[in-house]
């Protein structure tokens, strides 16, 4: 086939959440940059759940705008609906989460990809890579699309989602497509292998989608919005958010929905041993629900709209791969279901992804030099965690290009580290999914103060204004020098005080106590004693959100604070990377091949490797010691 | 939060004349000087020059503990290149364990295996030739630690931490679940709820805490197995020593089916003692099992203690018996001595013709004649050596007592918290510390189970 020759910088392979994020960060940095997709409609598609955000997602989103990333800015044009999770408890977990009008998503983020400059948008399948092999060295040099381009470049991101060598099953009916009956890709998986990339195969799945004039909302339980919403982004005007949502219903399923999926199992394609890849346990399909969790007599059903402009509804927590008519019966038992059109089936999906550990904490693959990939592909699931991976090895790629040092978030900074260092490090058999569980620093990593931890990366990396900088700069001086004035502010235990500390149900003083101090207790925050602090100035509501955190949960902070010292002295450790774990006999051999295959960089991330004992690490202690004398 | 100041007692657990225990680390002379009372008012450790010797008291709360020496080493000449004192103290065994306890908690912490020695290395005191032993030797002894660590404890110890520990990852799943899925778990009055749960845990704690020290939670002790013919008299004897009725003592033979364990003080030495089934040729299976276990642990035992019933004639099992004893340290005791006796010493002697030397008396547990005698004889053994401790037991014991005690603080911290009416994510947090340092005992890490956990038992996925 005769060919044509294109120049970029960078490639990025596929258009979903990852691949918007790497190439808008790619072009943004000044690169030349070429985005490729199957099909041009599905640039920031979201083929499954409609939200953005959530327990934790909503700290990487909050996170990615810190740095610089689009996809808070676009669930601010586009929601139609938004909540703070958890707002009853600590700080630390509260979690924003929208839901979304996919289409506008979508329409707008493709917007943004066409409006930025050194962006091409190219619909395409890349069939094969252009190695180059220097002293022994691998090294990516351009990309194959299938009608026969060749588009050379310096850095490749691949962030194919679920489309390599997709099959979508529902029951019987077995389709070799993509998310949303999309075409699949079925020839980089081949030249994947040949570049020697192990893969592996993955499984995940969606409910059904229902016509709006087929359910019976009355017979569920409204779901609103919060009053006041808060704008993900840093940069939205919080006056612009404050928009007309739409609700989300509640429903149940019963025994009778039970019965019929435990009848019907052996339709099912997991049940029946067809599915090979292996699913993620934190978004069971109902039929795992009902097997696994056998005790409980019900399951929470969302009914959700998926855009303003449609008709269809999303079913959410009713994920299923049982063939339509089964899915039809046992829709129809669930409480205002009763007459339910399906517009869309449920399904599950396989594809190809890899084993994370072929790559650098950057997202570099460690055998191939300039070849990056983010989101599903390296095993992730969410449209959040993708995003938050195409940010950084968009980033990487172009400061790899750049020969400039590469930019790894740790467990201490931000989720997006804990997420990168978890798929790098730890043995994963699972999509992977967020949690706020999984930061052991998750005091200090909240969603509150992403732009206080990340925006000065953001800065240095060029994807943040000087101006967004200094604002932050200006916020954390305000913060502190109102913390300092609080704690050094003393109020006597005057008549009017003791007066007004009673009005406000609290013990009157005993001494002179400090504002902080008096902040501290239960019953107050910064704002209720406002009457007894005569020097106060106005200070913005962020400012305000960050005196009351770092005031009442001083301690616990503190103690965390402490924590990451720690830590950090074995972050800081690193080790030779030419180092031969296969000479160290006092290492067991468990960990010695543990060590091996995932190549650690520092003496801390070798000590989160499962099977490497503390001993393990005693031994490798000495050992480099003895060869950097 | 714990300063990285190291202790262990660095001499052999015997009952020699002198033990040492040595501090290493920024904070060593801060830790030593909380305890040490010199003879000059107003002496201290942290003034004292390097390379001097310093002469005074061990003293815990007013009470002196023991009559010590001090030496002082200051950073970086001394072993491990860091300040370092070693208290040279008198040998007994539980007067180091106490004073090993007492430094433990004044901020320093139990040593890991081979962590001097390491500390050392790093810090440049050693050629770098010597690496290679480095390592082999931290491999060695954390290998050896680690088989310690979970030898030792006894199987009711072990059962109930793990008990504990899936009580709690249980109650951090639930937080967790209810903190990733708001809508679908409710923690509405949980705080109060979990007060309760935490109480239970708290108070098996302590008391593990409690029994540290006494030797109930490890095997720990001289490993002494009582051996002998059915119906010789083995439990009758136990109970003797112990002084309350444990072992199940009937007239009929073989009635102590399982081996029964417990840790005794006898003039101050701890014997770990294992009454087993009494040996015989038999067809009763479960009984055979019982046999077989003594067998074994007969071939495991520092010490064996052989029970003849003096007023039945020798036969085949004793000769099986006597297969066992070759090449042990024993002590035969000959039981009924208040009955007319048709064994004596000379008959014992003949067949133990050739036999490294062994104590012998006569004893009548009955009528509690003979039991002075006895510990007269462990004494002697003790004493010339002949029988020791495994000395990683006694370390074992204090990195489990840290463990328990870091559990406790975890739970007190969560109580504050509760108390102080605090939200769960808080809090979760320091009962995932208390799950973590519970796992150290049994040498079980955190790595994914409250992942798995969370999945396991509670329904997530919207």
């Amino acid at each position: 086939m005769p060919e044509f020759r294109e120049k970029a910088d960078v490639c990025v392979v596929g258009a979903g959440h990852a691949g918007c994020e790497a190439a808008l960060a790619c072009a943004r940095l000044g690169f030349r940059t070429v985005i490729f997709t199957v099909n041009i409609e599905s640039i920031a598609m979201m083929p499954c759940n409609p939200h953005i955000g959530g327990s934790s997602k909503g700290h990487l989103v909050r996170e990615i705008d810190a740095l610089g990333g689009e996809m808070g800015k676009n669930i601010d044009k586009t929601f139609l609906q938004s909540k703070m999770l958890n707002k009853s408890k600590g700080p630390a977990v509260h979690s924003l989460r929208c839901q979304a009008d996919k289409a506008e998503y979508s329409r707008s983020m493709r917007m943004i990809l066409e409006s930025q400059d050194n962006l091409t948008i190219k619909q395409a399948e890349v069939c094969d890579f252009l190695l180059d092999e220097v002293s022994g060295e691998k090294k990516i040099v351009g990309v194959k699309i299938l009608t026969g381009g060749i588009y050379e470049c310096k850095a490749v991101i691949l962030c194919t989602g679920t489309y390599l060598n997709a099959r979508c099953l529902c029951g019987e009916a077995i389709t070799y497509t993509g998310p949303n009956g999309m075409q699949s890709s079925t020839h980089l998986s081949k030249a994947l292998e040949n570049a020697g990339i192990k893969l592996r195969r993955f499984k995940t799945g969606t409910p059904a989608r229902m016509d709006r004039r087929s359910i019976d909302f009355s017979k569920m339980e409204e779901q609103f919005g919060d009053e006041r919403v808060i704008p993900f982004s840093y940069e939205t005007d919080p006056e612009d958010v404050q928009i007309k949502q739409e609700s989300c219903y509640l429903t149940y399923t019963n025994e009778e929905t039970h019965d019929i999926i435990r009848a019907n199992l052996d339709r099912s394609p997991i049940y029946a041993g067809v599915i090979e890849g292996t699913g993620p346990r934190y978004c069971p399909s109902i039929e795992d629900k009902v097997v696994k969790f056998s005790d409980k007599n019900r399951h929470q059903v969302f009914i959700e709209p998926e855009g303003r402009y449609t008709n269809e509804m999303y079913v959410d927590g009713m994920s299923s791969s049982l063939p339509e008519d089964v899915q039809l019966a046992m829709y129809r038992t669930v409480p205002g279901l009763e007459n339910c059109k399906i517009v869309r089936n449920a399904y599950a999906i396989e594809y190809d992804c890899i084993d994370p550990g072929q790559l650098h904490l950057t997202l570099e693959f460690k055998e191939i030099k300039g070849l990056f990939s983010a989101g599903q592909f390296n095993g992730s699931s969410g449209y959040e965690e993708a995003a938050a991976q195409g940010l950084m090895a968009g980033i990487n790629a172009v400061r790899g290009i750049q020969g400039k040092e590469q930019i790894v978030l740790d467990r201490s900074q931000a989720y997006i580290g804990v997420l990168i260092d978890d798929l790098v490090t730890k043995e994963n058999t699972e999509p992977y999914r967020m949690m706020t569980s999984r930061a052991e620093y998750r005091l200090l990593l909240r969603q509150d103060n992403a732009d206080l931890r990340l925006r000065k990366i953001g800065y240095e990396t060029g994807l943040i204004s000087r101006e967004q900088y200094e604002y932050v700069c200006e916020k954390e001086r305000q913060i502190t020098q109102e913390i300092d004035r609080l704690k050094n502010t003393v109020i006597g235990a005057s008549r009017e005080v003791q007066e007004f500390m009673v009005s406000m149900g609290s013990s009157p003083l005993r001494t002179g106590t400090s504002l902080a101090e008096i902040i501290c207790r239960p019953e107050f925050t910064y704002e209720a004693v406002a009457a007894i602090d005569k020097e106060r100035r106005p200070l913005e509501e962020a400012v305000i959100e960050q005196i009351n955190i770092s005031i009442k949960y001083e301690g616990y902070i503190e103690r965390q604070i402490r924590q990451v010292e720690q830590f950090k002295k074995l972050e800081k450790r690193l080790i030779p990377e030419d180092i031969c774990y296969e000479d160290i006999s006092g290492i067991r051999i468990e960990a010695r091949q543990k060590l091996a295959k995932y190549r650690p960089v520092s003496i801390g991330q070798a000590s989160r490797i499962s099977g490497v004992s503390p001993a393990d690490i005693s031994v490798l202690l000495v050992y480099i010691s003895s060869k950097m004398k | 939060m714990k300063t990285d100041t190291i202790a262990a007692i660095s001499t052999a657990y015997s009952e020699s004349g002198i033990g040492i225990i040595r501090i290493s680390g920024e904070e060593a002379f801060k830790i030593a000087d909380n305890i040490f009372c010199g003879k000059k008012e107003n002496f201290s450790l942290e003034n004292a020059k390097t390379y001097t010797m310093h002469y005074g008291f061990i003293v815990d709360n007013g009470i002196v503990i023991d009559e010590v020496l001090v030496s002082v080493m200051r950073a970086p000449g001394s072993y491990t290149a860091e300040n370092v004192v070693e208290i040279n103290c008198h040998g007994g065994i539980l007067i180091l364990q106490k004073i090993m306890n007492l430094v433990i908690r004044n901020g320093a912490r139990v040593a890991e295996p081979g962590e001097f020695t390491k500390r050392a290395f790093l810090n440049g005191r050693m050629d770098l030739s010597e690496a290679e032993a480095v390592m082999d030797l931290i491999k060695s002894k954390n290998e050896f630690a680690l088989q310690a660590s979970v030898n030792q404890l006894k199987g009711s110890v072990s059962s109930v931490i793990k008990e504990l520990r899936s009580k709690i990852i249980y109650e951090i799943a639930f937080i967790e679940s209810a903190l990733d899925d708001p809508e679908n778990y409710d923690t509405d009055g949980y705080g109060e709820k979990l007060f309760g749960i935490l109480e239970e845990i708290e108070e098996k704690v302590e008391d593990l805490i409690s029994h540290a020290d006494d030797g109930r939670i490890l095997k720990e002790g001289i490993r002494t197995v009582i051996i002998g013919k059915p119906n010789a008299g083995k439990s009758s004897f136990l109970n003797e020593l112990i002084g309350e009725e444990r072992a199940i003592v009937t007239d009929i033979a073989g009635t102590t089916r399982d081996v029964l364990e417990e840790n005794i003080k006898l003039g101050g030495i701890s014997l770990h003692i294992i009454d087993t089934a009494g040996i015989r040729k038999t067809e009763d299976t479960v009984e055979k099992i019982g046999v077989e276990r003594a067998r074994k642990h007969a071939k495991e035992a520092d010490l064996i203690i052989y029970i003849v019933d003096s007023s039945v004639d020798l036969d085949e099992s004793d000769e099986e018996i006597l297969e066992i004893l070759r090449d042990k340290h024993f002590i035969v005791l000959l039981n009924k001595s208040d009955l007319d006796m048709a064994v004596t010493e000379r008959d014992i002697k003949e067949k133990l013709h050739g036999f490294s030397d062994f104590e012998m008396m006569r004893i009548s547990a009955l009528k509690h004649r003979g039991i002075e005698e006895f510990e007269e004889a462990v004494k002697r053994l003790f004493f010339r050596g002949k029988v020791s401790f495994n000395s990683e037991v006694i370390i074992t014991s204090m990195r489990h007592k840290e463990a328990l005690l870091e559990t406790a603080e975890s739970l007190s911290m969560v109580n504050k918290s509760i108390m102080a009416g605090m939200s769960e994510d808080f809090y979760s947090i320091d009962l995932m510390n208390a799950y973590a340092a519970l796992g150290k005992i049994i040498g079980e890490e955190v790595g994914d189970d409250l992942v798995n956990e969370i999945f396991e038992k509670f329904c997530m996925g919207k």
